[in-house]
């Protein structure tokens, strides 16, 4: 099968105004994506599905990955000469950037016919609050139906011209979207008679410790032996 | 009574009948229904007794495996996977493995390969039997067909409890290897079964293959073309009886497949009777594995002393590595940050997914046949929902 690299400069130049990046993958596997714009992305879906040499005509796997927004801080080191002379200076100063948050869903695309894959589409939302739709994928495959819906349901990802965005796996009228990162449960404490872990600290919530009352009242004594 | 009532053509009848003519009827099946093999709903439209619409309600037994996966270590999730399809937990054991094998980049001794691919085919020895019980059971053979499947089942059931400990939640595979190596004593029992195997096929197919009942009510019923399937995702036996060449131990190649010598049965219509019949080809095949693996089981480590069980944090990256299932293809895609437990998990789940053609296999039958296409469609709760 083509690289990525390759399907990409054939992409390019077939859709000449198309924003395309390879998202490399540091790791061993090396099954790196291609993140698509979404003007173009359902066009060159149909592309890559009914393009002879590449033939994917399978999406076997759609998921979604939330990436919150994350604090990074870079430290650049400089060398200040010294005015007396001396050796030079190390000044390392630290900056910190604030990378933006975002939904991501990723298509794994294999073929059937030709036997080769993955090719990894990503889509990216343009934050993680109000810019959460992407185009839909599912006119091109139909395996996308159900899993774009799983999406939308735990992620929040809309997905544009999907023909029926609904939840899925959660019951309708359900709020939050439980896979996001920043997710938080709701708090249905249950009476426990021994809570521990993460339930003994709900527990101290809904039971708080007693103020310390009267002092109790002094120890029975035993009784008399015989 | 209103007299007018009895007499036949009587004009409140005449009534009555034209109010309900073409008139549709929604019902709603399940999800405490025996013939949905769990707790899996139906909307079902109905203009008379022909399927106009049929919509599936998933979700009845969700618990976010995925956001489960994400909160306990890459190990952690290893018997988490065991409960997603319950039928076939070696195998889902497996495809994570290969998984975060692929992430890692950690190799696999040899007799652990094997000793993998003898478990997988004895889980679709497994799988398949029950399957093929389970839609006799919602054709209506009461009883006999299932129980025959069942005591096969315990007997491969034994194997593994013997092996892992347990019968269902087997827990087995390891990132580079098998948790336990097994003993001369259940390689020979293994051979023993499978040594037996054929002529229990031969009986189960001397009851069902041929029987003019199971043909009338199978044959034609239910049927997908391969074009919708490849394009739906469809994968697994479901796939192949639409007559679709794909089966991943041959394409994919993984672990020591490409080392045996076994056909992929394909069907020809992709209707019910089909994907029975490709289940029952594909045991004979697997049972042809097995010989092969279990004649050819090489001594050596069963893992890789070099794996790290303890304190595993594979590199920043992402993997997706897939086999092929009993019930299609699993799949298992992780994104690592570095950080002992994953940043995504995620488990592509086959059962689920071949449930999107449902509603195209079911139009234009009658209710009752939707309830043997779902039983063929081989679908187990636990993974459908995660």
């Amino acid at each position: 099968m083509e690289s990525i690299e390759q399907i990409r400069d054939r992409l390019l130049a077939r859709f000449p105004g198309a924003q395309l990046a390879v998202v490399a993958n540091p790791g061993p596997a090396a099954q790196h994506g291609l993140l698509l714009d979404h003007e173009h992305a359902a066009a060159i879906a149909l592309f890559l599905r009914d393009d002879p040499v590449l033939r994917l005509d399978q999406c076997t796997n759609v998921t979604g990955i939330d990436w919150p927004e994350k604090e990074i801080v870079e430290t650049v080191k400089s060398s200040v000469p010294d005015p007396a002379g001396g050796p030079a200076k190390i000044v390392e100063t630290k900056t910190k950037r604030l990378q933006p948050g975002c939904l991501e869903v990723v298509y794994h695309l294999y073929s059937v016919q030709h036997g080769h894959g993955p090719v990894i589409l990503r889509l990216r939302t343009g934050n993680r609050t109000d810019a959460v739709s992407v185009p839909s994928l599912t006119p091109v495959w139909r395996a996308c139906e159900f899993q774009e819906r799983e999406v939308f349901d735990l992620f929040g990802v809309t997905f544009a011209g999907h023909p029926d965005l609904r939840r899925i796996l959660m019951w309708d009228g359900f709020k939050d979207f439980p896979m996001r990162k920043d997710y938080v449960e709701p708090d249905d404490y249950e009476w426990e008679p021994t809570p521990h872990g993460a339930v003994l600290e709900k527990a101290k919530v809904h039971y708080p410790a007693p103020a310390p009352a009267a002092p109790a009242p002094t120890a029975v004594p035993p009784p008399a032996a015989g | 009574m209103n007299p007018e009532l009895l007499t036949p053509g009587g004009a409140n009848v005449r009534a009555v009948h034209d109010a309900f003519h073409g008139d549709l009827l929604e019902v709603s099946m399940g999800p405490h229904h025996p013939s949905t093999h769990g707790v899996f709903r139906m909307i079902v439209t109905l203009d008379g007794e022909r399927i106009v619409k049929l919509k599936p309600v998933f979700g009845y037994l969700h618990r976010n495996h995925e956001k489960l996966g994400e909160t306990v270590s890459y190990l952690g999730s290893m018997p988490y996977t065991d409960r997603l399809d319950y039928l076939s937990a070696m195998t889902n054991n497996w495809a994570y493995a290969i998984a975060v094998e692929k992430l890692a980049g950690q190799p696999v001794p040899e007799r652990a390969e094997y000793v993998r691919v003898i478990l997988a085919e004895l889980t679709r020895l497994l799988n398949h039997t029950c399957l093929a019980g389970f839609l006799m059971q919602d054709c209506g053979c009461s009883g006999t067909p299932l129980m025959y499947a069942f005591r096969e089942r315990e007997k491969i059931l034994d194997l593994f409890e013997s092996l892992s400990g347990s019968r269902m939640m087997c827990n087995y595979q390891r990132f580079g290897g098998c948790r336990v190596d097994p003993t001369p004593a259940w390689v020979d029992a293994t051979r023993t079964l499978v040594g037996n195997y054929g002529a229990f096929l031969d009986e189960f197919e001397a009851l069902l293959t041929g029987n003019e009942i199971i043909m009338a009510r199978t044959q034609g019923v239910g049927v997908l073309s391969a074009a919708l399937a490849i394009n739906a995702g469809v994968t697994g036996p479901m796939l192949r009886a639409t007559g679709v060449a794909s089966d991943l131990r041959k394409s994919d190649a993984y672990g020591v497949y490409p080392r045996f010598q076994f056909r992929v049965p394909l069907g020809a219509h992709g209707d019910v009777y089909d994907r029975y019949m490709v289940r029952v080809l594909e045991m004979r095949e697997s049972i042809r594995i097995l010989e092969q693996a279990l004649a050819g089981l090489p001594g050596g480590p069963i893992m890789d002393p070099k794996a790290k069980l303890r304190g595993f944090r594979p590199k920043a990256g992402e993997a997706y590595g897939r086999i092929e299932g009993p019930k299609g293809e699993i799949g298992f895609y992780l994104v690592s940050d570095g950080g002992p437990n994953p940043l995504r998990y995620r488990v592509r789940p086959p059962s689920f997914i071949n449930l999107t053609v449902l509603e195209d296999m079911c139009l234009g039958q009658t209710v009752a046949d939707a309830v043997i296409i779902l039983g063929s469609v081989d679908i187990v709760l636990g993974e459908v929902d995660r």
